[in-house]
Formats: structure tokens, sequence, C-alpha cells
């Protein structure tokens, strides 16, 4: 029990101050008919060190890890190359074994940290203000859903058909619980983004218009466009990212008008795993509307030496004081990715930044122009960031998966991302970042070409 | 009872720091291995990058549309060696659990172990996407299944649900089942009961869920009021809310009481699992009626809570609430393999395996859940095993009562009289110096080399202060944190005034939270310097 300091020494010592006879006399409150007499049936009794890494080893190599295979999958999760150094601070034990930062004049290195944090998710997004982050980008977008109901009053959230489908299923999930209505549809295997079909459901009771940038399928909406037809009402423009190294190549959404910028931060700094933990990100562009935000965040004051330093603040909005009327249940933020999506930011700089999205771009170009060779294949994207949609002359899932008995990871077939859909089924979601070598596109691209001749 | 310290650790005598000089002002405004650490928006320049990557070739045409970036994005770069000297600088003014004891109630801070953190970097685990082809992921999958297979089986539930993000999700993973399975039935309920001690988190999640919230009161002994409960219970009570063992750190002796009265009134039992690691192991909740419980992997399961999360929180449910639970979710059927069960295939698997049973009521997240949480709690369980952790509820539950009684003459301990703690021992401020607060001990507390205890909750008890110690301390490290504890409960008991100025030797003093509410600057607003011209001059008096 290497986890376990005392010695039976020790206990026997230690029950003697307290005054009690044996340890079942401090578990006398609970009422013998629940009581267990010994460790529970069917459960392994305590393993070294070297079984566990071995039985976890084990089921550790039965997956096939994106680093051993032509890897293109996006889709709201992205593989980019994280530095050795991210890893190694994230594991110094001040950062990943502290707790949320109560004590302030004891936790002032995870406190600078996330006002160093919400400044860059702040200028990345173009708003004024980022909160300390949310579980991920999916939770954070039904968030700014119900913020904007908060401030409008109203609450038809319209979507648009670009959105991620998880992100519209969580608001779906959400809102039947809440009483919100949620307008969308599915998208079409069509060039444009249906700006024009968004912009005709904004009616007076809409509370918002949620707008994926770049969308699911990798195409650039044109978010001016909807945000001049917000002029004049009371909605809120919230714009999605899920891939926030495109804004090292895309203006920042902040600055084409949008009131509320959400999304996913997985990509920098994180890495993929299987899912979470990511790192939600949320910010809005009027300083005013920091008072409706959801989740935790951190502020510059002074000690009583008058030295900079900083504390969580504003927290009048959160459950621990307003209970039932909080702004959100939210406890929990992303605290240790938001340090490793820091530290990987703080690497590239701005400069670092504008040449990774450069490099992604560069690299999906080629990807695009390589499998728009192949007969039955054709580029549904005339723009794009690191991710397209190829259309194929059929089902895009069968495809992927002999394209992975094959050992290549080829995508993301849109009827994985919206089963209900048979017009998409023949769409596959390609993404390329900085990780995909030439060799990989080429490997890939043979392979399907061999699968659709 | 008198200080404990018949072994182990011994006090040497207390420093006298009217007798320590000063010293003399230094130019950096550092002191030693007290060092400061500006913004990297001071230190940064918007041209420095710390990666290598090619530059950009503003001649090539792209394919970004009209949306393409004009100029850089201004963020602040530094060099790989600039980035590691400020955040190991920025790592030495937190507190942490490797530090030293972390005695933060209902938060359990035990140590976290660095197999877990070896085991969730395995490229198996950290290095696949969640929407790869299932087939290429089946250990992934077992993880999950597994790591369900140990929830279930500790606690004596039916099913769990593993995709919420955090404690307060599960919560709301958890009502929403039992909203589902209300409405499936056609039972409109519009109330939520919920303790006067419970967590903040309880009322938002019930309010966030759709429900009015009422609460219950307290008996003297810090425990639900049965009797007032099964007044309030009828057919507008969809659910009661408790957590148990309660923030009190006492055990709901009438918990099984409690959950047969909910039941036959038709209402369900929600049980807060933030304080699962006093149990775990010795009492299972589905034992005691309970229908749904969150259960925060970084608390009992040892997973890193890194200054403020990732947590993780799946939610064991009763027979009558698993069919409600959230899209994807994996599961082992009669052929012994196991599926991820998601939009497309939900109801197709329901019929097949379930019945048809299966209502989900939706998506509560876009993936599958905190699988990096999920490797390091199922590794943390597999180390511990069945034996191991009952001896952890053990051992946390003695070191709680090891606190309590080693204080219990110097401070208010409400419930002391009433039997031992569980594993948190709380204490009040009644017998504090006039003017004296629980905020001053903690602050001095903070100078003895200790992160305070939770202050001020439960809100039931004034002046609340929550005592976690978890199984992971040794004895000595309990004697020298008492003599610590005694020795500030003595001071704010006689009312010494140097106290309300504490701490003195944290990076920073007392911190003016009334200004940062009133005047909030919540990002650095400056500009971001281009290389070769340093930012960071006169800061000095910020």
């Amino acid at each position: 029990m290497r986890y376990l300091p005392l010695t039976d020494t020790d206990r026997a010592a230690m029950l003697e101050t307290i005054g009690a006879p044996d340890i079942n006399a401090l578990f006398s409150d609970v009422p013998q008919e629940a009581r267990l007499d010994g460790p529970i049936h069917d459960l392994p009794m305590h393993a070294s060190e070297m079984a566990v890494e071995r039985h976890m080893r084990t089921l550790s190599k039965k997956n096939l890890a994106a680093a051993d295979a032509p890897f293109f999958l996006g889709a709201g999760a992205y593989r980019h190359h994280v530095p050795a150094s991210v890893d190694h601070i994230i594991q110094r034990g001040e950062f990943l074994t502290a707790y949320t930062p109560y004590q302030p004049e004891i936790a002032q290195g995870t406190l600078q940290m996330l006002f160093e944090f919400q400044s860059q998710v702040a200028r990345l997004y173009g708003c004024a203000v980022a909160n300390a982050s949310m579980y991920d980008g999916s939770t954070a977008c039904w968030e700014a859903i119900t913020m904007a109901g908060r401030v409008t009053k109203k609450a038809r959230a319209v979507l648009s058909c670009g959105l991620h489908p998880h992100y519209v299923e969580v608001a779906r999930t959400m809102a039947k619980f809440t009483g919100d209505a949620i307008v969308s549809a599915a998208p079409d295997l069509d060039a444009g983004c249906a700006e024009d079909a968004l912009i005709a459901e904004i009616d007076d009771e809409t509370s918002c218009v949620v707008v994926q940038y770049p969308d699911i399928l990798g195409r650039i909406p044109d978010i001016r466009k909807i945000a001049a037809a917000l002029e004049g009402s009371k909605a809120l423009l919230i714009v999605v990212n899920t891939e926030p190294v495109a804004l090292g190549a895309l203006e920042a959404p902040g600055n084409l008008g949008a009131d509320i910028v959400v999304g996913e931060g997985q990509a920098i700094g994180v890495g993929l795993q299987f899912g979470g933990p990511y790192l939600g990100l949320f910010a809005v562009t009027n300083q005013k509307l920091v008072r409706q935000m959801p989740g935790r965040l951190c502020g510059e004051t002074v000690d009583a030496d008058g030295k900079r330093g900083f504390v969580l603040t504003l927290s009048t909005r959160e459950q621990h004081i307003r209970r039932e009327k909080a702004t959100s249940n939210i406890c929990t933020n992303s605290g240790l990715c938001a340090l490793a999506f820091s530290v990987h930011m703080t690497l590239l700089g701005g400069e670092g930044l504008e040449r990774l999205a450069m490099e992604n771009h560069r690299l999906a170009c080629i990807a695009a122009d390589r499998l728009v060779e192949i007969s039955g294949v054709s580029v549904l994207n005339d723009v794009f960031f690191n991710e397209f949609t190829v259309v194929l002359d059929r089902d895009a899932r069968e495809v992927v998966r002999v394209l992975a008995e094959k050992g290549v990871l080829a995508g993301v077939s849109l009827g994985r991302l919206f089963p209900a859909e048979d017009a998409l089924a023949n769409g596959l979601l390609v993404a390329v970042t900085e990780t995909t070598s030439e060799e990989d596109i080429e490997t890939m691209a043979t392979a399907l070409e061999e699968i659709l001749a | 009872m008198n200080a404990p310290n018949t072994s182990g650790w011994k006090p040497e005598a207390p420093v006298d720091h009217a007798k320590l000089a000063d010293g003399p002002a230094t130019v950096t405004g550092n002191r030693a291995l007290m060092l400061e650490e500006a913004l990297i928006f001071e230190i940064g320049s918007n041209d420095t990058t710390g990666v290598d990557l090619p530059p950009v070739d503003r001649k090539r045409s792209t394919r970004l549309g009209a949306f393409a970036r004009a100029e850089k994005p201004e963020l602040p770069g530094l060099s790989e060696p600039q980035t590691v000297r400020h955040y190991t600088r920025l790592s030495r003014q937190n507190y942490a659990i490797d530090l030293g004891l972390f005695p933060l109630g209902s938060c359990t801070m035990k140590h976290n172990p660095r197999l877990n953190e070896k085991v969730a970097r395995m490229p198996g685990f950290a290095d696949v996407h969640p929407l790869q082809p299932v087939s290429t992921v089946p250990g992934a999958l077992e993880v999950i299944n597994e790591l369900s297979m140990w929830l279930i089986k500790l606690t004596g539930m039916h099913a769990v649900a593993m995709s919420p993000k955090a404690g307060a999700h599960g919560e709301l993973c958890g009502m929403l089942c039992i909203r589902a399975a209300l409405e499936a039935r056609g039972d409109a309920r519009e109330v939520v009961l919920v303790p006067e001690s419970a967590h903040g988190t309880n009322p938002a999640t019930a309010a966030f869920a759709g429900y009015r919230v009422e609460n219950i009161p307290a008996t003297e002994d810090g425990r639900v009021d049965l009797e007032a409960m099964k007044a309030r219970l009828g057919p507008d009570v969809a659910a009661v809310m408790i957590t148990n063992p309660n923030t009190c750190g006492l055990f709901e002796r009438d918990m099984k009481a409690i959950s047969d009265a909910v039941h036959a009134a038709g209402g369900f039992v929600y049980c807060d699992g933030a304080n699962f690691n006093a149990i775990v192991g010795r009492v299972r909740p589905g034992d005691l009626g309970v229908d749904a419980m969150h259960i925060n992997l970084h608390k009992t399961f040892s997973t890193p809570h890194g200054g403020g999360g990732p947590g993780s929180g799946p939610v064991v449910l009763s027979e009558a609430l698993g069919p409600f639970m959230p899209l994807p979710y994996a599961s082992r059927t009669k052929d012994g393999v196991v599926h991820l069960v998601e939009e497309e295939s939900a109801d197709a698997f329901s019929q097949e395996h379930f019945g048809g049973i299966m209502q989900s009521f939706g998506r509560m997240t876009a993936f599958h859940g905190q699988m990096g949480m999920f490797t390091r709690a199922l590794t943390y369980m597999l180390s511990h095993g069945a034996d191991g952790l009952r001896q952890v509820a053990e051992d946390a539950v003695l070191n709680a009562n090891y606190v309590l009684r080693s204080m219990e003459d110097l401070l208010h301990a409400p419930y002391a009289a009433s039997g031992p703690c569980m594993h948190e021992a709380l204490f009040g401020d009644r017998d504090f110096a006039k003017g004296f607060s629980t905020l001053d001990l903690a602050k001095a507390l903070i100078d003895e080399g200790y992160h305070p205890m939770t202050v001020y909750f439960p809100l039931v008890v004034h002046g609340a202060m929550l005592v976690e110690p978890t199984e992971t301390e040794s004895k000595a490290a309990l004697d020298q944190f008492i003599a610590a504890f005694r020795n500030v409960a003595s001071r704010a008991n006689a009312g010494e005034e140097a106290m309300k100025s504490a701490p003195y030797y944290a990076p920073r003093r007392r911190l003016d939270e009334t200004q940062a509410a009133r005047n909030p600057v919540l990002a650095y607003t400056g500009e971001v310097a281009p290389a070769g011209k340093p930012t960071m001059s006169e800061r000095g008096g910020r």
C-alpha cells in the first residue's frame, strides 16, 4: 500500500488518542446493515506499480495511436505537435497538484497564469474579456446560448447548419430541460455557407445566432454579413471556433462583429486524449457583458504592501455564493489544460502562431489538390483552413473502415457525424496539420485510389 | 486534551520573528529564492517564437478567402529557455499537495501518484482521436468499461454514465436522468429539496435542470431533519439532493429511511458523492437507496486537479435511472466485446441488448468524457485494489478524527460531542477573541507553511473551518500540522493583534479583493513590444 503512510503502530496510537477501541468505532454512525465486513468481492486486490503498468500498457497497445498511422481526423479535435517543454511544465507538482486558488497569497502562480491565459484568449478571439476556461467547446457553446438568453430575455437560439453536430446535440439536450427553442438544420453538400437561410430565421424572439468559424465542413462563413443582419436586433452573435490554430491565419471573430466567442482550445497544447479533458474557451467583446458570463474569472489587484497580485473575482455570479440564482452550476474549470494552452501559446507567440497556421494551410492545400486527382473524388470547399470536405462516389463510412484496416486513419465520415442524413453519407472530412507529412498524404491518396478503383 | 505529540515530530522553540533583521532592500525586488516574475506580455515580444517553423511566404497564394488575416495576431512569444523559466518561477508561488498537507475540506486533496501520469501519457491513450474508427480503439473502450465496472461495484449501483466532465456536470447528468425518468412516466414534478448544508452546486444544478429549490433544515446534531423532510414530501417533489457523508463531515444515519420516504412519495434520491473518500470500500451508496450519485475522480481517485481542473464526474445510477443515461456510452455485451453506443447505434443497440428500454436523454458533451482522467483513476484503483481502497477510507477517517480530538479543547467543534466525524473535522469561530475571524486564522496558517482548510463552508456553522487531512498524510505530518493549528487557534482566542495582518511570509500579503471586483481588470491591455525593446521597466510600484 505504497500511497498510505500510516503504520499499524501509528494507527493504534492514534486510536488511543481519539479514545476509540478500534477503527469500526469510527464508523458507528453507519447502520449495521449497510456496513461491509471486508473488501468488496469480485474486485482485484492491490497490485505493484510494475504489475499495474503492465496491465495498462497492454490496454494501450490495443489502440492504434495517431502517430503510428497516416492520420487525417479533425471535426473538433486536432492533432498538433506539442513542444516537450509544455508537458514538462504542466507536470511540475506546484501546478499539477494545486487546487483551485482559494487562498490567493499562496496561489499567485496559478492566478498569474490564468490572467495571462485570459489575456491570450481575449487577443486570439479579438475580444475584451475571456474567462478562466470551461469544460470543453461543446459545453462552452451551450453556456453562451444560455447567457444570450439572460442578456436578451429571449429564448430562441438560431444555430447555423455548419455548427458541429455534437455541439448541436448538447444544445438540444439541454434545451429540452430549460425550455429554450433551438432552431437548426443539417448542412447541404454545397460550397456556400447558407448565410441567407440563417439570416431568414432571425425574428423578434431570437436570443442569439450561433455560427461556427471555420464550420464543420471546413467552410469559412461570412461572419460580417450575419453581424450586419443583426444590426438593430437585440439578438447576440455567438461565434464558435473548434480549431484555434485557424485564428493565426484568419481574422479574429471579435473583429468581425461577434458578441460572444466560444470554442475548443484543445488544439493548442492539450493533445487528443480520446476526447478529454479538453479546454472550453469563452470570451465577450463588450466588457459590459462580463457580469452575465459563466465560469471563473481572474483579475488584477494589489496586496497590502501595494504589490501587484491576482485573485479570482466577480464570484457573486457563481454557485457557491448565488446558489440557485447563479449564472451557471459550473464549479470546475479546466485549469491544467489552460496552463498547457498558455505555455504552448507563449512558445508560439504571434509570430509562431501565424507560421503554424500557414504551414497547416500549405499542407492542406497539397492534400486537397492530390485527392481531387482521384477518380470518384471531388472537393467541396473553395476556401478552407486546414480541414475540408471531400465527396466520394460511395458511403464514406465504409471507405473509412476499409482504410483503417489498411492502417490509414483517413478522416471523419459525415455519416458518423450526421447518422440521420443520408444526403451527407458520401462526405468525408479531412484534416491536415503540421504533423501530416507529404508522404502521409501520398499514402492516403494511393490507398483511396485502390478502394475507389 | 493536550498537544498530542507523544511521538514523531516535535516542535522546536517558536521562531521569534521580531528578532529577525529585515535586511537591506534589493535592487530586483527579489529575495534570494523568492523571485518576482513579470507578465509574458511584459517580457515577450510579438516577433519572438520558441518553436521552429518555416517563415510565412507572403507570395504564396492561399485558399483562406475573404477573412485571411492582414497581420499576425498580437501575442507575446518567448524562446524555450525564457518560457521554462517564466513558468518555473510562477510555479514557485503556488502551494501544492507535493509541498505539504492541503487540508481543504470537501475537496479531498490527496497525493497524486506519478504512475497515473505515466500511464495517461501512453500513446494508445494520449494520442488517439475520439472519432477514430472503433475497431482501432478497443483498448480505450476497455478502459472505460473496466473503470465503469469498478465504479458500479464500489457503489453497489446498476449503471454508470461516464461522459460528465466534472462533479457539477455529473450532478446535472443525475438530475436530468431523474427528470427524464419522471417525464417518461408522465409525472411533472417541480420541486427539489436540498439541505441547508449542501454544496452551492446542488441548488444551482437543480435550478438548471428546471426545478424550484426548497431548503430542508438540519437537526441539532448536524444532519438532515428526517421528520421535517418527511413532512415536506409529496407529489410535487421530484428529488432530494443529499451529500453523504455530509458537508459537516458526518454520516447521515437516517439515509436509508430518507431514501425509503422519498421513494414512497414517488421521488428520487440524488447523492452528492464529493465525500465518497470517507466510505469507499466500507459502505455502498446503492445499499442506502441512492438513485444517482456523481463521483469526483479527482477527489476519491487521485486524479490531479491542476489549479482548478480538469475534473471528471461519472454518475452511478440505479436500475430505475440507468436507461436514461446520456450518449455516448460504452457497454460490454454478451459476446464480451465493448461497444461504443452513439446516436447512430443507440436504438438498435438498445433493442438488441436492453429490450428497447434504453431511452437516453441525449448528449451532454461533444465526446466520451475525460479519458485522460479515466486512465489515471483506473491506474489508482488497480494499485490500491479492493483491500487498499477500504484502507483508504479507514485511514482518511482515522486522520480526521485524530485532528478533531487534538483540537477540540481549543476550538469550538460543534458536532464533536455527538460522536466521531468521518473524513473531515468541522470547527467554528465561537471562542475567538472579539474582532478575530476565521480568515485571520487561515492567513496565519499560511505563515506556518500550510494551505488553510476550507473556510466559511458549510454555511450552517459560524466562521466554519473544515479540515480534511486525507489518508495520504503520515502521523508525523499530522502532528506538525496540529501543533501549528493549535498555535494559531490559541493566538486567535487570545486576540493577538499581529494576526490580523497575516500572512507576512507569503509571496503576497492580503490581496484587495474589493478593488478587484469593483474595477475589474481581467486582461492585459497594453501593447506587446516588437523584439529587442524591453517593456519590463517601471513596474516597481504596481
